[in-house]
């Protein structure tokens, strides 16, 4: 088995009220200077047969129309 | 006319869907998400709630079920298909319709009564943005990931082809959604989707009937 983790995010773009929010949190929490914070998500999985991980992902774990995602072999 | 009602684990508006059915004088039953026979079914509707939770996104992992593919069957076949908020956004993720429904701009849970600009559809329309409101109807929204968003060429190729369902009035968008869609349908016109609720407006008890008007154009909407 292989062990991989996917990284999803939202596409560049597209609005995503979740880092805004985040983001816009930091400067009371007396986080100043950062920005650009995207919210997404990780799955970490193991699998039989690798090759057909970016299949996977384009059709379940991701939806290629909003997300990006990264496919990292452990 | 007997329409079939999707029941993933986690819908939640399945009955009432189920009662405006009947409410438009047709049958109704309901259609447990393991279920892949639709004999005898002449309309569907993919229901409100949080089909298996909501779990990755909403409506990714109820796209697969073996009801969704016969309804991915009735539908190429012509059959009518309505999908309400959660079965709106198995439509999407089901490839049925375009676009994908994103968290609220506001990133809280929206529900309130809202004004819905029914459009005429393609024949009537002219390009661009300019589709012909044919009436308002009263219809309440409540969700959490109604944004709807598609890349600028499919909205515009959605609004010169007629294909925008619905709108939200003018100041009344809820959810940040592109253009102000509220509902859209396939290029064939038989399958349809929106965010708001028709099946909580079918009684005047809780304010409208306007929601029977949806059920009404979807069933006479075959392919």
């Amino acid at each position: 088995m292989a062990k991989a983790r996917v990284l999803i995010r939202p596409k560049e773009g597209i609005l995503d009220p979740q880092g805004k929010a985040v983001e816009r949190a930091l400067p009371a929490l007396g986080f100043e200077g950062i920005g650009q914070v995207h919210v997404g998500r990780m799955v970490e999985l193991e699998a039989e047969d690798p090759a057909r991980l970016d299949e996977l992902c384009e059709k379940l774990l991701a939806n290629p129309l909003i997300e990006d995602y990264e496919i990292e072999r452990l | 006319m007997r329409w079939g009602v999707l029941q993933f684990p986690g819908s939640c508006d399945e009955r009432d869907a189920l009662h405006a059915c009947e409410r438009t004088g047709a049958e109704a039953r309901l259609v447990w998400h393991e279920e892949r026979d639709l004999e005898g079914i002449d309309a569907v509707v993919v229901p409100g709630g949080f089909s298996y939770g909501d779990y990755l996104r909403a409506g990714a992992i109820a796209r697969f079920s073996p009801a969704m593919e016969a309804v991915s069957e009735f539908a190429a076949a012509g059959g009518p298909v309505l999908g309400i908020c959660n079965g709106f956004q198995v439509l999407c993720e089901a490839g049925l319709l375009p676009g994908a429904l994103l968290l609220n701009e506001s990133l809280r849970f929206t529900c309130r009564q809202l004004d819905l600009l029914e459009e005429s559809s393609g024949q009537l329309s002219t390009p661009g943005y300019a589709q012909v409101t044919t009436r308002t109807l009263s219809i309440p929204g409540k969700h959490g990931e109604g944004r709807y968003w598609a890349p600028p060429e499919v909205l515009d190729a959605l609004e010169a082809n007629g294909r925008v369902a619905y709108r939200y009035a003018p100041g009344q968008n809820p959810n940040g959604s592109a253009r102000d869609i509220a509902g859209v349908r396939n290029e064939a016109g038989n399958v349809l989707g929106l965010m708001p609720h028709p099946e909580h407006a079918v009684d005047p008890l809780t304010g409208s009937t306007d929601g029977l008007k949806v059920f009404q154009a979807v069933a006479g909407a075959q392919a």
